[in-house]
């Protein structure tokens, strides 16, 4: 027991411990020493991880360590709840993120010592932070890993920051999750106020309590966090601009494990939202719009990076409309398969941009099929798995969400469809213009083209062996397979039931209209963009998506731009002739009244003489009047 | 005579000393306006010695009396020390810079 409890505390401990080592020591280790710390301390954190899921050590009550907060009325402690969904969780985030520290010590080989320290630095403070997130058994816990993430996630943006551009990136990203966390903070308050406790048990058991509006106001203000973390519409603009890091940090935090916090937070307070029909509603629609918006910007979009971050956030929205419609489970089902080929899309353009020399632009490259086999293996996979090809684990993780949203509206079904339609559009368009038809870039770029180095290929491969079998675990029945997933989240999420459906004549039809679809699509995209020109200019409604529906526009003329020019007439008049006048003002009276009073000293004896004897005549005056003026002092005061 | 005539006259030079060492510049008359004030103020310890004499009934042991009388004829001394040594520096000031208008030194000014 104890022994466990220990174990349990050495998961997020050891990320930790590698992140004061690694950064500490930064200008010490030489480089492979602080790759194989890096990766080794999330390697060994995620075999004891595997070492819980094998001996299936999910304490019913939470382990707590220590009294965090503890005062008369409220008691918060420092806990962690070990249980189906966290340790879930803990396998992605350490084994993803294992697979993507071991790619790092390849991908990041030119930075110099100390800079490679600093980046598996923060890469294991995330690891760390992410752990504790999901491993709090409150909503404080939950909370500090939540703000643990949002600090790596910004110093990893701006970790070239000597680039301006990115150090803007990185600021929008951490302004954007602020604004979220607002709201998971009054979320917190709310629920401390109304129950006084933050622990999920606590929480969960007394939910029936609370009254509609208070479960509505507190689910409503714990999505806001969510939509901050998770990029949803209106916060979603910080993740495409988060590309600004190195992309292995892409991979990790931006597709694999931070923006699926959301996603974590809401399955684990299924209880509050179940509760609470409009909350729910409100989760399904704003996740369908992000789904939509996304995907329909990701289409023209150049940058290989951009393309997949649109992807990340169209897909999110796919799992928020998961949770919205009461499948819970399909919700973070689809996180898992998604960790896997998300990152495994990220990890290969991170080699398609190493094979390119930096390039990152798809108009510039081209015919890379030959030149880099096994990222283009791998990397048709990941596109396959996005795009939900049959068997693959997108196809049963996004057909089981399609089902979901089918049982429960049918707009939301079309919908959604057509996002996911889009979603293989896009994703077919980046393969072919990367992959087939003939080379566009530079004849340097040609001589510098070659396959990425083992220990960048190697998680490629796994993380392709994934995609590809990852998720059978939940395969339909009608296909010879069994809901293991469901099943063995049963006991902390509930799965959405489909009694009473017909299912087998829907899955059948969507295993068509997906095979049928995805031909169609793969034609079309061939015959556009498999092909060796390109102009790479749009004009008229793909104008608008390549420029991102002018969001980032519209924010900058409604709030940046507004807010701005509030803060330069702060700071020029109010801050310049206010605060400043004072200041100056005290100053300058002070001088000028010390030049006046100087020219009593003028040197002329007679003069002090004379002030010598004014005084003496005033003091006697005084000194014989005195009861009469401390009579009139007393009248006055 | 009563001691209020004293007093007055007193008054009178003391207050002459104060005009004249407020409105001249001629350091010598400004040091004579000095003496002025002193001898006002001797001339008043004097009067009041002698009034408290004849305050004293006939017969018994005078104790202020003649005190004061003789403290002013030291006061004298200590002042004519005084004159030579304020006479000397106006001596030093007239061979410094060939005047004795005390307007002129001014440099202790700033």
């Amino acid at each position: 027991m104890i022994f466990m409890n220990a174990l349990v505390l050495c998961i997020p401990l050891l990320p930790f411990l590698g992140f004061l080592l690694v950064g500490l020591l930064r200008n010490k280790l030489s480089r492979p020493l602080i790759g194989i710390i890096a990766s080794g301390v999330i390697g060994i954190a995620f075999i004891l991880t595997l070492v819980i899921f094998f001996t299936h050590y999910y304490p019913a009550n939470a382990i707590t360590y220590f009294d965090f907060i503890k005062n008369s009325k409220y008691d918060i402690s420092f806990s962690f709840q070990v249980d189906q969904l966290s340790t879930l969780f803990m396998l992605i985030i350490t084994g993803v993120g294992f697979l993507i520290h071991v790619y790092s010590t390849s991908y990041m080989h030119d930075e110099t010592p100390a800079h490679y320290a600093r980046y598996f630095s923060y890469l294991n403070l995330f690891v760390f932070s992410m752990l504790l997130l999901v491993l709090g058994a409150n909503y404080v816990i939950m909370f500090l890993g939540w703000e643990g993430v949002g600090i790596c996630s910004y110093l990893l943006i701006g970790y070239w920051f000597k680039n301006n551009q990115y150090n803007y990136a990185a600021r929008k990203a951490f302004v954007m999750n602020r604004i979220g966390d607002v709201g998971f903070l009054l979320a917190i308050f709310w629920l401390l106020a109304r129950l006084g406790s933050v622990d999920y048990s606590i929480v969960f058991s007394n939910a029936s309590a609370l009254s509609t509006t208070d479960v509505t106001g507190i689910t409503i203000l714990l999505f806001v966090g969510a939509i901050g973390k998770s990029a949803q519409i209106p916060l979603y603009t910080w993740l495409p601009d988060a590309m600004a890091g190195p992309t292995p940090v892409s991979a990790l935090i931006h597709a694999a494990t931070m923006v699926t916090a959301g996603i974590y937070m809401i399955a684990r307070s299924n209880v509050l939202y179940s509760l609470s029909p409009v909350s729910m509603d409100i989760v399904a629609v704003i996740g369908v719009a992000t789904a939509l918006l996304a995907a329909s910007i990701a289409l023209f979009q150049n940058d290989i990076k951009k393309v997949l971050a649109y992807s990340t956030v169209s897909q999110l929205g796919f799992m928020f409309v998961a949770l919205g419609v009461g499948a819970y489970t399909t919700g973070v089902f689809h996180v898992m398969t998604h960790a896997f080929f998300k990152a495994l899309l990220f990890l290969g353009a991170g080699s398609v941009i190493h094979a390119m020399g930096g390039e990152q632009d798809i108009t510039k490259m081209g015919g890379l099929r030959k030149k880099i086999p096994i990222t283009y293996w791998t990397f048709l996979i990941a596109v396959l798995a996005i795009s939900g090809f049959p068997f693959t684990s997108g196809f049963i993780s996004k057909d089981e969400i399609l089902l979901a949203a089918y049982s429960h509206s049918k707009p939301l079904f079309w919908l959604t469809a057509f996002a996911a339609v889009l979603t293989a559009f896009y994703m077919f368009r980046v393969f072919m213009l990367v992959f087939l038809g003939g080379f566009r870039g530079n004849d340097e770029q040609q001589h510098h083209l070659h396959e990425s180095p083992p220990a960048m290929t190697i998680p490629l491969i796994i993380l392709a062996i994934l995609a590809a079998i990852g998720g059978f675990v939940q395969l339909p029945e009608l296909f010879g397979g069994h809901d293991y997933f469901n099943q063995f989240l049963a006991p902390v999420v509930p799965a959405l039931s489909h009694e009473g459906e017909n299912l087998a004549t829907k899955e059948y039809a969507l295993l068509g209209g997906t095979i049928v679809g995805l031909i169609i699509i793969f034609l079309f995209c061939k015959k556009w963009f498999a092909v060796n020109q390109f102009e790479g200019k749009y004009t008229g409604f793909k104008n608008v998506l390549a420029h991102k529906w002018y969001m980032d526009e519209l924010y900058d003329a409604i709030i940046v731009n507004p807010f701005n020019n509030i803060a330069g007439f702060l700071k020029s008049i109010v801050e310049k002739s206010g605060i400043d006048g004072i200041v100056n003002g005290v100053g300058r009276f002070i001088q000028y009244s010390s030049r006046q009073v100087r020219l009593i000293q003028s040197g002329l004896v007679g003069n002090y003489i004379l002030i010598m004897v004014l005084s003496i005549t005033v003091l006697f005056m005084v000194f014989w009047n005195q009861d009469l003026i401390i009579a009139f002092l007393q009248k006055i005061f | 005579m009563p001691v209020s005539y004293y007093i007055i006259l007193a008054s009178a030079l003391f207050c002459i000393g104060v005009a004249g060492v407020l409105t001249r510049r001629n350091a010598i008359i400004v040091f004579m306006c000095i003496e002025l004030m002193l001898n006002a103020v001797n001339l008043l310890l004097v009067a009041f010695s002698k009034m408290q004499n004849i305050a004293t009934p006939p017969g018994s042991v005078s104790v202020g009396g003649s005190d004061a009388q003789i403290f002013v004829f030291f006061i004298m001394v200590v002042a004519a020390a005084e004159v030579s040594v304020g006479l000397a520096i106006i001596v030093m000031m007239y061979r410094n810079v060939h005047s004795i208008d005390i307007n002129f030194l001014n440099r202790l000014k700033n």
